[in-house]
């Protein structure tokens, strides 16, 4: 059964933030372009690692 | 030979005993006085609270390990500290009590050369009454035991929640004062994470509470990233996570009690309100181990090497400055105490000159504001610098510290998980460099745009479980071990 998406209330908090669009959930999960980003985080990492 | 003494075996204790001991080799002696018989990553205890993982698998032994190093473990706490002997000892040496079931509470005098505190935080769960596993109602994932305590107390709301019981979960901070908002922001999503999964999230509503300003502060001050064509603080990334899973938050609050199933919080506009729970993980605020210091005289000179929280002072700058004068170069470099230069201390427990967030007090006087975090990558870095350092000044080429590890000038990358599945997972990947903004270098934003940066996928999961591989392979002194970066 498809998860019911809660309500958003106007001018309670959960009005005003940006949510992701659909293309991008899905992109969060995709295997090919998390693999894509797994390499590019790591190497973000290792440049953090040698910061100092 | 010279003997350097290190109290403690958490990340940044442990890195320095296993970097000094490669350097120093079996010419000198490096020693580690620990309470704790277990070493634990402390990161993934998260995932011990939502049952992804057991103890078994988030620590190890320490004293094989010390073994196959030759660095000799002392399972016991240390209680006093001699930086000048005694009229008895005239070389600086440390009290200890003994914790190891076999010689428990027996005290020893152990002498040092140099000595590195890197013993972490103490978790003060009585700064809130009713908090804490022990004495009061609320869970923590601040060790693996707690962890555990943790999950068995989820799996009694998710099996309520399963019978059509409605269940008000809360997770956050416990203080006005806490650090760590990163480690319950983890818990919190990965609780939302594993009630998605067993289909009952409908059945829970899961509020945030926090003693940061805004959401995405972190203790840090929040940060800054270019997302979709804008330069974004980190509220809103963060305010976007939280409404997209529904959670609701309150901010700007320090608990001040807790009874069974309510607390009572005060909100930086003097408000006070109670909430309701019935499964609640809050954090402790830290403050340092308890030690008492005396000099050749006997008399007490704990003020001079330790702040009134508990931390040592190091190289920092402790003078008070209000926040406008605030700069990276009050944050300390060498992390060598200014009156005993044979002292050093590192991870959470050195002093910080200062909060990274800016301090702030409600209308009442109470402070509600995060202490600065200064664990995971930067205390290991700061711990092997200092190794160094004492190494090169034990075998002579060096006559002080030359090596320099300071916050302002370090970068750090922060995997924070947000629902643990090898396929559908998340977790919150973040660099930023420097850690300590510096207006001066950043006017904008006080840290580098190119290398401050942020995102929420699947591949953090997959980072955040190599670190946890990595990190105990290391911890265990396997071949190769040291080219893992901290």
């Amino acid at each position: 059964m498809k998860e019911k998406k809660p309500l958003r209330t106007p001018y309670e908090q959960n009005y005003y933030p940006p949510t992701p669009s659909k293309f991008t959930v899905w992109k969060r999960t995709n295997p090919v372009w998390q693999f894509f980003r797994f390499l590019v985080i790591n190497v973000k990492m290792l440049i953090m690692a040698r910061k100092h | 030979m010279a003997r350097l003494l290190i109290m403690g075996a958490g990340v940044s204790g442990h890195t320095a005993a296993l970097h000094a001991q490669r350097k120093l080799k079996r010419d000198h002696e490096v020693i580690v006085v620990s309470p704790n018989s277990k070493w634990n990553w402390i990161p993934s205890n998260i995932w011990v609270g939502v049952g992804f993982m057991n103890t078994e698998q988030v620590t190890f032994d320490l004293a094989p390990i010390y073994k196959k190093a030759g660095i000799p473990f002392y399972q016991a706490k240390a209680t006093a500290i001699y930086p000048e002997g005694s009229d008895e000892h005239p070389t600086p040496f440390i009290e200890i009590s003994y914790t190891s079931p076999d010689r428990a509470s027996e005290k020893e005098i152990l002498a040092y050369d140099y000595l590195i505190n890197a013993t972490g935080p103490r978790l003060r769960f009585d700064k809130t009454e009713g908090l804490g596993p022990d004495n009061g109602y609320t869970a923590s994932v601040c060790t693996h035991g707690h962890a555990e305590h943790a999950f068995r107390q989820l799996e009694e709301s998710i099996e309520r929640m399963k019978k059509g019981e409605r269940q008000k979960i809360v997770i956050g901070t416990g203080h006005g004062t806490c650090t760590c908002q990163g480690a319950a922001f983890e818990y919190l999503f990965n609780v939302d994470h594993l009630i998605r999964k067993h289909g009952v999230r409908d059945k829970a509503d899961l509020t945030w509470i926090t003693n940061e300003m805004e959401l995405g502060d972190f203790g840090m001050g929040g940060m800054h990233f270019k997302r979709g064509g804008y330069v974004t603080h980190s509220r809103i990334f963060t305010e976007s996570l939280f409404t997209e899973r529904g959670v609701s938050w309150i901010k700007q609050a320090g608990v001040k009690g807790i009874q069974e199933n309510k607390f009572e919080y005060e909100t930086l506009d003097g408000k006070e309100a109670e909430q309701e729970f019935d499964f609640s993980m809050m954090l402790p605020p830290f403050t340092g181990v308890p030690f008492q210091a005396f000099n050749r005289n006997g008399e007490e000179i704990t003020d001079q090497l330790f702040a009134p929280n508990g931390f040592m002072k190091v190289d920092a700058d402790y003078s008070g400055k209000p926040y406008d004068e605030w700069s990276p170069k009050d944050w300390p470099e060498t992390y060598q105490n200014t009156t005993y230069s044979n002292i050093f201390a590192v991870g959470i427990a050195f002093a910080p000159p200062h909060s990274i967030s800016k301090p702030a007090k409600s209308v009442n006087g109470t402070p509600i504001s995060p202490t600065p975090p200064r664990t995971g990558m930067p205390s290991g870095v700061m711990a092997r610098e200092v190794a160094f350092n004492i190494a090169d000044m034990i075998k002579g080429d060096a006559e002080m510290p030359l090596r320099k590890a300071s916050m302002a000038n370090m970068g750090a990358a922060c995997i924070a998980s947000a629902g643990a599945s090898a396929l559908n997972g998340t977790a919150v990947s973040m660099t930023m460099y420097p850690i300590i903004p510096d207006f001066e270098a950043y006017p904008d934003t006080g840290r580098s745009l190119k290398y401050t940066t942020g995102e929420i996928g699947l591949a953090g999961h997959w980072i955040k479980h190599l670190l946890h591989f990595g990190f105990m392979y290391k911890a265990k002194a396997n071949p190769f071990w040291r080219f893992i970066p901290e």
